[in-house]
C-alpha cells in the first residue's frame, strides 16, 4: 500500500526489505531518523555508537562477520569516519555495507557545507543519490547489491531536502539472508603487498563500476521534445529542474554520483544544442564533463553556495518569476533559544557574568552565543573546545588559563572530547573544561548515549561515569555543580578558574524536554514589587517579556525552574 | 490538476506536525501526488518553522518558493507576514491572531509590528484571521491550535468532503485525544 513517507524513513525501509541486520550510527541532523527508524523493526539490531568513526568500524565488523550491515551519519560525521573508511574500500566488505551520509545544504542544522561527493572520489567509494522517498528506498536496496557485487562499501547519500521531505513510497517484503561464512583470509591484513594489491584491486573495481554507471539502468537519459537545452541534474536539484522545465525538458537524471559515466554523458550531450548541470554545492559533474572536453554552463550561472529552489534555478536561468507581495514593515527575526528551564542557561549566565573566553561545542548549548546571554566566543567541530581551549591556554598561558573554559555536552563529550581532555590532563595546561550533563543528547531530537545508562531502544544499558572517567585520564579536580543554583556556579567557576590545576566542572541537570522531568506550577511575577529593572531579562529566557514596563510570566512556557527568582533584588518573582 | 501549494508555518513547538501530518494523510488519501517538506534540528528550539505541503497530478520539487503559495496557514500573526512573500497574487493567508514575542522583541532590540492582518490586506492577500488559541481552549486544550486550524483551512477545499478531513483526523490523532479534536475542527470550520 502506498504511504507518505519521510525520506529517511523510506531509507530504513530500503534497509529493512534489503535484509539488513546491523546498523551502528552517531545521531546528526539531517540523518538521525534513518537509524530510528530502522530500530523500530526488529529484525535490525541498532544502536548508538560513541562517534561515526566507531559506527562504521562495528559495521563493516559486522559485513566481516556476514550480515548486511550499515550506518547512518551527517556530513561531517563522514570527516569522523574518514579513517576507517578509506581503508575499508581496500579491505573490502563480505556481507553488503551501506554508509549512509546526509549533506546539508543551506546548513539549516551544521556549522558547514562540505559536500560529501568529495569523500567518494577521494575513497573509491561509490555512490548513490536519490531524489524522493521513493528512490531511497529502491537506492537503499540497490546499494547492498552494489556492495556484495563488487565487494565495496557503497555510500547512499541524501541532503536535508531528501531527507526531510515525505513523498509517495511503495514498501515491499523483507527478504532474509543467510548469514556469509567467515573464513580467515591473510590478504585482508592491510600493509606492504597486501595494501599495495588491494589498492590496484580498487582502481579495477572502479573502472568496473564506470560499467555499471554506463549501463545499469541507475542513471537515464530522460529524452523530451525540446532540445535547445540539455540539463545533467541529482539529488533535489532533479526535481527543480522537472518543476522549472516540465516535461518538455531533455534532462539526464544521474541517480550515482561516483563514478560518474563518460560515454553516456557524451551522448547526452550529442542530442542537445548546449547542456546545463544544475547540482548543489561543488561542481563535482560539472568538472566531470570539463574534463570529457564538453563545454557545459553550470557554477558560471548557478551559486556554489547554499540550497537550490526551483526559484533560484529560475531566476539564474533569466526565466519569468511569480509576483509577490512583502510588507514594508521590518519583521523582527525569531532565531531558535535555549527553552524556558532549560539547564543550561544557569551556566552560560555564570560564563557572562565572569567575562570568560569560551570555547564552545557542537549542541543544542550552541544556543549560547545569542543575546541577552551571548556567552559563547567560537566552536569549530565535536570535541575541539577540549583541545583548542588547551592550545589557546598553551598560546597565553596563566592570563588565559583564569579567563577561559570550555563548554561541552555529555554525548558531545563521549563523541570525542574524552581525546581533549586527555590532552589536557596528560600536557598539564590549567584548562577548566565545564561537562554540561543533561543526561541526553539534545540537539538532535533526545538520543541516548553513553553517558545516560540507556540504549537506543530504552533499555537499561552500560553507563560512563563521568567523575571516575575525568580523575582516570588524570584530573585531580572534579566539580559537580547544579546549573539552577546562580551562586554555587558562580563560586565553584571563580575557585576552579584560580585553580593551579586542570579542572571538570560538571553541570548537571536533565533536559527539561525529557519525559519524566518534573515541571513545577509557572511562576508569577508581582507588578506591585517590579521596578522594571529587567534583571531577569539577562539569562535569556523566553518566558519572561516586559508588558507595560514590568517583567510579566508567559505561563503557557514557564516550567518553573525559578533561575529567574535569583536575578530579582525585589522579590518580586516567585511561585 | 495543476499543483495545489500550501505553506504551515509558525513557532517551534505549535504543532505544526500534526497538522502537516494530517494534511499528508488527507491528500493521499483523495488520490494525489504529495509532498511534504519541513526541517528539523535546530529550528525546533522556538524559531521561526515553515512546512512546505505540495499536491497535485506529479509533484516534482519539495519546496514552495517566493510568489507560489496558494495557501499560507499560519500558528502566529508574525510568522504570516514573515512569509507573505512566498503567497501567490491574490493567495489566502489563514492565520491565528495570536502574537508570540520573539526574542529580540522580548529584549527590546527590536518591535513586533501593529495592524498586520491589515496591512496583508492591503497588500491584496485574502486574509482570515481569528482566534484560534480561544477557540482551542474552548475545544479543550490550548494546543488543538493545529486542528482548529485546519477546520478553518477545510472551508477553501470544496471538494474535499467533511467526512474525508474526519478520517484523517482520526488516523492521525490519538483516539484518547479524538473528541477534543473533533470539538476544535468543528470550531475553526465554524459551521
Amino acid at each position: 500500500m502506498k504511504e507518505l513517507m519521510l525520506g529517511n524513513k523510506a531509507v530504513a525501509r530500503g534497509l529493512y526489505e534489503a535484509g539488513c541486520c546491523i546498523i551502528s550510527s552517531y545521531p546528526g541532523t539531517p540523518s538521525t531518523e534513518i537509524t530510528e527508524e530502522a530500530a523500530k523493526y526488529s529484525e535490525i539490531y541498532c544502536e548508538w555508537a560513541p562517534n561515526e568513526k566507531v559506527a562504521l568500524e562495528v559495521a563493516h565488523g559486522a559485513s566481516l562477520g556476514g550480515k548486511r550491515s550499515a550506518c547512518a551519519m551527517k556530513h561531517v560525521g563522514l570527516n569522523v569516519a574518514a579513517d576507517p573508511l578509506f581503508t575499508i574500500s581496500y579491505q573490502g566488505v563480505s556481507a553488503g555495507l551501506v554508509i549512509c551520509v546526509a549533506d546539508d545544504p543551506g546548513m539549516h542544522s551544521s556549522q558547514n557545507e562540505q559536500d560529501s561527493r568529495h569523500y567518494a572520489i577521494a575513497a573509491k567509494v561509490p555512490m548513490l543519490e536519490p531524489s524522493d522517498s521513493a528512490e531511497a528506498r529502491e537506492y537503499a536496496m540497490r546499494a547492498y547489491e552494489i556492495s556484495e557485487a563488487y565487494h565495496t562499501p557503497v555510500f547512499l547519500k541524501m541532503c536535508t531536502r531528501i531527507a526531510h521531505s515525505q513523498s509517495v513510497v511503495e514498501p515491499g517484503p523483507r527478504i532474509e539472508r543467510p548469514v556469509i561464512p567467515y573464513q580467515k583470509d591473510p590478504t585482508r591484513v592491510m600493509m606492504t603487498k597486501n595494501s599495495m594489491d588491494a589498492h590496484i584491486r580498487v582502481e579495477q573495481r572502479t573502472r568496473d563500476l564506470v560499467t555499471y554507471a554506463e549501463e545499469s539502468g541507475i542513471n537515464r537519459m530522460e529524452m523530451g521534445k525540446d532540445t535547445s537545452l540539455g540539463i545533467i541534474t541529482s539529488s533535489t536539484s532533479y526535481q527543480y529542474a522537472r518543476e522549472v522545465y516540465g516535461e518538455d525538458a531533455c534532462i539526464l537524471k544521474l541517480g550515482m554520483a561516483f563514478p560518474l559515466p563518460e560515454k553516456m554523458i557524451r551522448d547526452f550531450a550529442a542530442q542537445v544544442d548546449r547542456v546545463l548541470v544544475v547540482e548543489e554545492l561543488d561542481p563535482i559533474i560539472e568538472d566531470h564533463c570539463r574534463k570529457l572536453g564538453l563545454p557545459v554552463s553550470g557554477k558560471d550561472v548557478l551559486p556554489q553556495v547554499g540550497e537550490f529552489s526551483q526559484g533560484l534555478l529560475a531566476r539564474a536561468m533569466g526565466r519569468k518569476l511569480p509576483d509577490s507581495v512583502q510588507l514594508s514593515d521590518v519583521i523582527p527575526p525569531r532565531p531558535p533559544v535555549m527553552c524556558a528551564g532549560c539547564p543550561h542557561r544557569g551556566i552560560f549566565y555564570t560564563l557572562a557574568k565572569n567575562k570568560c573566553m569560551v570555547y564552545g561545542d557542537i549542541g543544542c548549548y550552541t544556543l549560547g552565543t545569542m543575546p541577552p546571554l551571548s556567552a559563547m566566543d567560537l566552536n569549530v567541530c565535536m570535541g575541539a573546545s577540549c583541545s583548542g581551549l588547551h592550545g589557546f591556554n598553551k598560546a597565553r598561558g596563566s592570563e588565559s588559563e583564569q579567563h577561559s573554559v570550555a563548554v561541552i555536552g555529555d554525548s558531545t563529550f563521549a563523541h570525542s572530547g574524552i581525546t581533549g581532555i586527555t590532552d589536557i590532563a596528560y600536557n598539564q595546561s590549567n584548562s577548566t573544561v565545564i561537562i554540561l550533563d543533561n543526561s541526553i543528547t539534545g540537539m538532535t531530537g533526545h538520543q541516548q548515549n553513553p553517558t545516560t545508562g540507556l540504549n537506543l531502544r530504552g533499555e537499561p544499558a552500560g553507563r560512563i561515569d563521568l567523575e571516575a572517567l575525568c580523575r582516570a585520564v588524570g584530573f585531580e579536580r572534579v566539580r559537580v555543580v547544579d546549573p539552577y543554583d546562580l551562586k554555587e556556579c558562580d563560586r565553584v567557576l571563580k575557585e576552579e578558574l584560580s585553580a593551579p590545576a586542570p579542572s571538570i566542572i560538571i553541570s548537571r541537570r536533565p533536559c527539561v524536554m525529557l519525559k519524566g522531568v518534573p515541571h513545577h506550577a509557572p511562576l508569577q511575577a508581582d507588578p506591585q514589587k517590579c521596578v522594571g529593572c529587567k534583571s531577569c531579562m539577562r539569562i535569556g529566557c523566553p518566558a519572561i517579556r516586559l508588558k507595560n514596563g514590568k517583567a510579566s510570566i508567559d505561563e503557557t512556557l514557564c516550567i518553573g525552574c525559578g533561575v529567574c527568582t535569583s536575578m530579582c533584588a525585589f522579590d518580586a518573582l516567585h511561585a | 490538476m495543476k499543483t495545489v501549494n500550501l505553506m504551515i508555518v509558525g513557532v517551534g513547538g505549535q504543532g505544526s506536525l500534526l497538522a502537516s501530518k494530517l494534511l499528508g494523510h488527507l491528500l493521499l488519501s483523495r488520490g494525489y501526488d504529495v509532498k511534504v517538506s519541513e526541517v528539523h534540528g535546530m529550528s525546533q528550539r522556538g524559531g521561526s518553522v515553515v512546512t512546505f505541503v505540495r499536491f497535485g497530478d506529479r509533484v516534482y520539487s519539495p519546496v514552495v518558493d517566493r510568489g507560489e503559495a496558494d495557501f499560507i496557514v499560519s500558528f502566529e500573526k508574525l510568522e504570516a507576514a514573515r512569509w507573505l512573500s512566498h503567497l501567490k497574487k491574490g493567495g489566502r493567508v489563514v492565520v491565528n491572531t495570536q502574537e508570540i514575542e520573539p526574542m529580540p522583541v522580548i529584549t527590546g532590540l527590536a518591535q513586533y509590528p501593529q495592524d498586520l492582518v491589515e496591512k496583508m490586506r492591503a497588500q491584496g492577500a485574502q486574509v482570515d484571521a481569528l482566534d484560534c488559541l480561544s477557540l482551542a481552549e474552548q475545544a479543550g486544550s490550548a494546543k488543538a491550535v493545529n486542528i482548529v486550524l485546519m477546520g478553518r483551512l477545510s472551508r477553501y477545499f470544496p471538494d474535499i468532503p467533511e467526512q474525508a478531513w474526519q478520517e484523517a483526523i482520526t488516523a492521525c490523532v490519538p483516539e484518547k485525544y479524538l473528541e477534543l479534536n473533533r470539538r476544535a475542527f468543528a470550531l475553526g470550520r465554524g459551521e
